[in-house]
């Protein structure tokens, strides 16, 4: 399989105040390297402020990264003009009534892409390519002239599916696209995923914080922890062989919907809170947190390895963890 | 020993007379929970799960109502109590834990003030007591440095730190009864963990009862001994949390249990989702508020709204299959 998007130490900071001698800043993506094969799911998780959103929105070059690289399809494109890449690369937003315009019909939110990409040579043309888009995500054209607050949380995030889909994409980063629906509602638009995936062929960054999730939809999961990738490993792999502490604390602090297997499951309870991304730990990050922690992982950072094929890991106590 | 009954509700209707027509909130809910027992009460949002807990502790806000039903707790009748009474019990007898302890602290009090607030009000311990009392109470949540903490604003602590203080205040009395409603929705997986290993032993050191009102069925998998689950003002089943799990029977109860992926399934199926929509509550269906979502529905699903079936001791159901069935069998009616 062919790489689709590899970004390369990509680092995105933002200013938080500070002096010119002394600028703050925090650190929401730091050195982070993956890729994502043509076609495959890969899933980031970790907890809020770890900077999988950031990593999510810098890769389509909504925020300018700070510094790294990022290719798209073989090609570099961190400094070039992005409108023909927006065609390939799209993203569904986490919340469904936020990131929607309400004083736009659904039909001109749909549509308003195949404008700007100058996809559809007359209205008739343009009229049908939105229906098409609707009807493809469940909705149907009678839905097009009405205004997003008509809408149910599932319907809108179809809504939110349709108008990335307007283009023709490659390659969407879903960006906790169901945390923000009820439960009934969230098996319905993740097999709209995954259905749509099948279909055309997409390929996705499925950004969540309900490993549950994740793990049902992804080929491959990466955890983040302050900025940092800890882990990275096909999704079997992850949920049931993990090796970093943070993943292993993770995986056993979500609770399963099975009353014998959560009876029976023992808890890493972590201590504490996660620390400040403006004054990060120094070496590892989690380490102020893991009960493996040594003299070495407040001094050096752990290097980003692979420790088994297709397995990385960032963490320099691993013959210690049981 | 015998557990007492400490939480009798029985056929509560309440409504919300809002400009646009009544809304049924809550449609003939019946709890009974014991002392020291943990009840779930599952559901998705506007299904009254809220409306219920709330109910309770008697804060049923214009333009709600309570139509019909009664409410015993603890020796009260809380449906006949005036708010004088109320607020004498509330904080007291029976506390609670919000969703969002962003907001629900007041910004402009320390923490330490919104503590001994709550003591000083239902105790007649001298403010230096309740002081003393106040760090205890933090101290027994898991925050370090109480002292200091009590000089704080809520802005300066992190949501599973206010969530901790939350809960201080909540148990400054040692209440009979804790409502936790989403105590754990706006916090992080691990942080989540924290605050419910931290809450069972609590109940366990105290003693008390908690109501866990929550939508996710891997908390109530974990916590709780019996369950409710509702669908639109109503408890669709109710049941002990194995029997809910293992031997659901409302459509409604097996659909929720058939759509949510679970991390320890190795291979990859495909999700059942439950098609279609949430009740509209201002225009709910003449029967059983689930038919139009249900895929066994008959006619008579869509006409009436059927009767509990009781399944086992304690298991109890409405759906019109499960009378068929009791009839097929020749009685076992409720």
């Amino acid at each position: 399989m062919s790489k689709l998007v590899e970004v390369k130490n990509l680092k995105q900071y933002f200013n938080a105040g500070g002096s010119i001698l002394h600028p703050l800043h925090v650190k929401a993506v730091d050195d982070v390297s993956f890729h994502i094969d043509k076609g495959e799911t890969l899933g980031l998780v970790g907890e809020s402020g770890c900077g999988k959103t950031t990593t999510g929105r810098t890769l389509l070059r909504l925020y300018e990264p700070t510094s790294g690289e990022i290719h798209y399809d073989g090609k570099d494109i961190t400094k070039v003009n992005m409108l023909p890449y927006r065609r390939k690369m799209q993203i569904v937003f986490q919340d469904p009534y936020a990131s929607l315009d309400p004083r736009m019909t659904v039909g001109d939110i749909v549509g308003e892409a195949i404008d700007i990409h100058k996809l559809a040579s007359n209205r008739n043309e343009r009229k049908d390519r939105i229906i098409a888009m609707l009807e493809r995500v469940g909705l149907n054209s009678e839905h097009a002239n009405r205004y997003p607050h008509e809408f149910s949380g599932g319907q809108r995030q179809r809504i939110g599916i349709a108008r990335a889909l307007a283009v023709d994409p490659e390659f969407i980063v879903c960006d906790e696209p169901i945390s923000a629906l009820d439960v009934s509602i969230q098996a319905q638009v993740v097999n709209m995923f995954e259905e749509l995936q099948q279909q055309l062929g997409l390929t996705y960054l499925f950004i969540a914080h309900d490993l549950n999730v994740v793990k049902h939809i992804s080929n491959r999961i990466g955890v983040m922890y302050l900025g940092k990738l800890v882990e990275l490993a096909e999704s079997n792999e992850l949920a049931f062989h993990s090796l970093h502490p943070y993943t292993k604390s993770l995986i056993s602090a979500i609770p399963i919907a099975d009353p014998v297997t959560s009876r029976e499951k023992k808890r890493i309870v972590l201590q504490g809170d996660v620390p400040s991304p403006l004054n990060p730990p120094s070496g590892c990050r989690f380490r102020t947190r893991c009960r493996y922690a040594t003299e070495l992982c407040a001094q050096k950072e752990p290097e980003f390895k692979e420790v088994m094929p297709g397995h990385y890991v960032a963490c320099h106590n691993l013959d210690k963890i049981d | 020993m015998m557990s007492e009954l400490l939480l009798d509700i029985k056929n509560l209707r309440l409504s919300f007379f809002t400009p646009a027509g009544e809304v049924k909130a809550l449609n003939d809910v019946s709890i009974k929970l014991d002392e020291g027992d943990v009840l779930g009460i599952v559901g998705e949002s506007g299904s009254g799960k809220s409306v219920t807990a709330y109910s309770v502790m008697g804060l049923t806000a214009y333009p709600g109502r309570i139509v019909d039903g009664t409410i015993d707790f603890n020796g009260h009748r809380i449906n006949e109590m005036t708010e004088g009474d109320m607020r004498k019990i509330r904080g007291n007898e029976v506390s609670i834990i919000f969703q969002d302890p962003m907001t629900s602290l007041n910004p402009v009090y320390t923490i330490g003030n919104q503590i001994t607030e709550v003591i000083l009000l239902h105790t007649n311990k001298t403010k230096k007591e309740a002081n003393d009392r106040a760090v205890e109470l933090l101290r027994l949540v898991g925050i370090n440095e109480p002292e200091k903490r009590l000089k704080q604003y809520p802005h300066e602590l992190s949501g599973g730190m206010r969530q901790r203080v939350m809960i201080a205040i909540a148990l400054a009395c040692e209440p009979k009864l804790l409502i936790a409603d989403e105590p754990t929705t706006a916090l992080d997986v691990t942080i989540q963990a924290q605050i419910l290993e931290l809450m069972i032993e609590l109940k366990n050191k105290i003693g008390m009862s908690i109501i866990m009102i929550t939508h996710d069925l891997g908390i109530v998998a974990n916590m709780c001994k019996k369950i409710a689950v509702m669908y639109a003002g109503k408890i669709v089943e109710y049941g002990s949390t194995d029997e809910i799990f293992y031997n659901p029977k409302h459509e409604y109860t097996k659909g929720l249990l058939r759509s949510i992926p679970k991390l320890t399934e190795k291979e990859h199926k495909k999700l059942v989702p439950i098609e279609g929509t949430p009740v509209d509550m201002l225009n709910p269906p003449a029967g059983c508020p689930f038919a139009p979502r249900c895929e066994s529905c008959m006619k008579i699903c869509m006409k009436a709204m059927p009767e509990y079936t009781a399944l086992s001791e304690g298991h109890y159901s409405a759906c019109w299959l499960l009378q068929k069935e009791a009839v097929m069998q020749g009685g076992g009616r409720s």
